[in-house]
């Protein structure tokens, strides 16, 4: 579903921010994406939702290369995807409702179908009470559900996300988690960079680690975090 | 275009499903031509109905900027008024040269009844009015107020007088026509009277060139403030703006809201305009009323009418939609997720 082949990234700064990076995640695959703050997670994240190109080496998802994507085709391609930030990218000067049918106004839904698949998409992540609220006055882990809400409601065929559960606690963050892989357990490709080693070794997923912008691990990890 | 990744059939799935079941793969939303359309048309409406929402739900920053549009664009509309209006009120003298033939005083009444039949048939001339002596002496009596002087005079001192006007207005027939009047032996003199009508032609020439001028200077102002305006408008909107483009707006989606704003403040300054200029001929229209009335005519002001509320509003609008255009090219493309 994902293929980078020796994708490299060096910013115009002449920082290389990937070096040589290869992997496949396939279809309905979870993945964690680790590494310490500036080993190339976010620019690997930005290269899968097409704000970055790569400099070298090829990108492919879904059998779209994406070195191949013109600049008027990627919002088409970002329709594909679900994007979940770690700062919840919310607007606050509209209702829940309202956030999470973003996507499919960009998209061109009808209004009756706009309402149908906002309603299910929230009541999925447990906030469909909560629709007519403004997104302000809800808890950082409601508010970061109704991200995940506005990033599935179009029924992406990959899910990623950035540092999801960056400000919540342990217990909200495994929350978040168990509806990722939820949306998982319907096939639905799921990319997600964390920190939070200890909630990724519970999960039992395939975790790729990156350092200094080179892929160094890429397995399921037993016990011990992939790196320290 | 087809955006989708797949082709499967994207049908209401349940959770329970295992994954093997979905198919080759989730698929995003699938839309068809015909709600694409409606959609479109429906996000037209909403972005219209959503700047008229907030253009009046800042009222006095959004017709602060609707009135600078509005000073703006009465300036070069009252202007072209008051050219329509002022060449109006000189119609009834209007640009028609007319040539003043003074004949000899001792030429017989029959002969210039004759004379006159025999011009009206020259090809340059359109008309011809004879005035005689008698009908001069009286209005000049009536016209000058002299009337007591004159009847002290023993004989009537004034000529008859032919008023030829001509078909042609070019200056060279007009000259040709002239001399052929001189030629007669009946004329004691040929007055062309040309020189106001130049002056006037020259003088409502300059009022038009300049109103355009005029009007051109201040619809560049005009784009400048909607420019500003939209300017401002993205810059608030920024965070929006990002979060859209990641979601997978187009380019088009992003610029709408933001053209109906420019098509909003030009379309409420041109009307706003419009009322400027209306006010402004009500108040003017009592005293030239007046004053066309203490010349003897009946002269009234006119003010501007349904065409000019047409023309403002629409040209307005259409500098509104340019300038919030302009604003959109260059400072939407900034606006990219980094």
């Amino acid at each position: 579903m994902i293929t980078f082949d020796n994708v490299n990234k060096r910013y115009e700064s002449g920082q290389d921010a990937l070096v040589r990076v290869s992997l496949d995640i396939e279809r309905g695959d979870m993945v964690f994406l680790t590494g310490h703050s500036g080993a190339g997670k976010s620019t690997l994240l930005k290269l899968l939702t097409a704000i970055e190109r790569p400099t070298r080496g090829s990108i492919l998802v879904a059998g779209q290369n994406l070195n191949r994507l013109r600049n008027g085709q990627v919002p088409y391609y970002r329709r594909n995807l679900g994007i979940v930030f770690q700062n919840h990218q919310l607007l606050f000067d509209r209702s829940v409702f309202e956030n999470v049918a973003l996507p499919l106004s960009v998209a061109g839904c009808s209004k009756r179908e706009v309402g149908r698949r906002v309603r299910a998409a929230l009541d999925k992540v447990g906030l469909l009470h909560k629709e007519k609220h403004n997104p302000i006055v809800l808890s950082g882990g409601e508010q970061q559900r109704v991200g995940i809400a506005r990033a599935v409601v179009n029924k992406p065929a990959i899910l990623v996300a950035d540092e999801p559960t960056g400000n919540l606690d342990p217990q909200l963050s495994a929350e978040i988690m168990q509806l990722f892989a939820d949306f998982n357990a319907v096939g639905v490709t799921v990319m997600v960079a964390s920190h939070d080693l200890e909630l990724i070794a519970r999960m039992k997923r395939r975790v790729l680690t990156l350092q200094a912008g080179q892929l160094i691990y890429d397995g399921i990890p037993s016990r011990e975090p992939a790196y320290s | 275009m087809n955006q989708r990744i797949h082709n499967s059939p994207r049908a209401t799935r349940t959770a329970q499903r295992p994954p093997a079941e979905r198919g080759p793969g989730a698929v995003a939303a699938r839309t068809s031509l015909g709600d694409r359309w409606h959609s479109w048309l429906g996000h037209h409406r909403e972005m219209a109905g959503e700047s008229l929402r907030r253009f009046f739900a800042t009222p006095l920053a959004s017709g602060m900027t609707a009135l600078v549009i509005a000073i703006a664009l009465a300036l070069p509309a009252a202007l072209q008024l008051g050219l329509v209006n002022f060449q109006r009120a000189v119609a009834g003298w209007d640009g028609q040269p007319q040539i003043s033939v003074f004949l000899h005083k001792d030429v017989r009444d029959s002969v210039v009844q004759s004379f006159a039949d025999e011009l009206r048939a020259k090809p340059l001339v359109a008309d011809v009015t004879y005035i005689s002596p008698d009908d001069a002496l009286a209005e000049f009596q009536q016209s000058s107020g002299l009337a007591d002087a004159l009847t002290g005079l023993d004989s009537n001192p004034l000529p008859a007088v032919l008023l030829v006007r001509p078909r042609n207005t070019a200056s060279a027939d007009l000259e040709a026509l002239a001399q052929q009047l001189r030629d007669s032996a009946l004329t004691d003199s040929v007055v062309l009277d040309m020189a106001w009508v130049q002056r006037l032609a020259q003088l409502t020439e300059l009022g038009r060139r300049l109103s355009a001028g005029l009007a051109l200077l201040l619809a560049l102002g005009v784009l400048l403030v909607v420019v500003n305006t939209i300017r401002l408008h993205i810059e608030n909107r920024r965070e929006e703006i990002l979060v859209v483009k990641l979601v997978g707006a187009t380019d088009a989606f992003v610029r709408r809201p933001f053209l109906y704003s420019g098509l909003c403040y030009g379309f409420f300054g041109g009307l706003l305009a419009w009322l400027l200029v209306a006010a402004g001929a009500a108040l003017l229209s009592g005293p030239v009323a007046g004053l066309s009335a203490s010349y003897g005519s009946g002269y009234t002001l006119h003010g501007p009418g349904i065409s000019y509320l047409l023309g403002l509003t629409a040209g307005a609008a259409l500098l509104g939609l340019l300038g919030a255009w302009v604003a959109v090219a260059r400072h939407i493309k900034a606006i990219e997720p980094r």
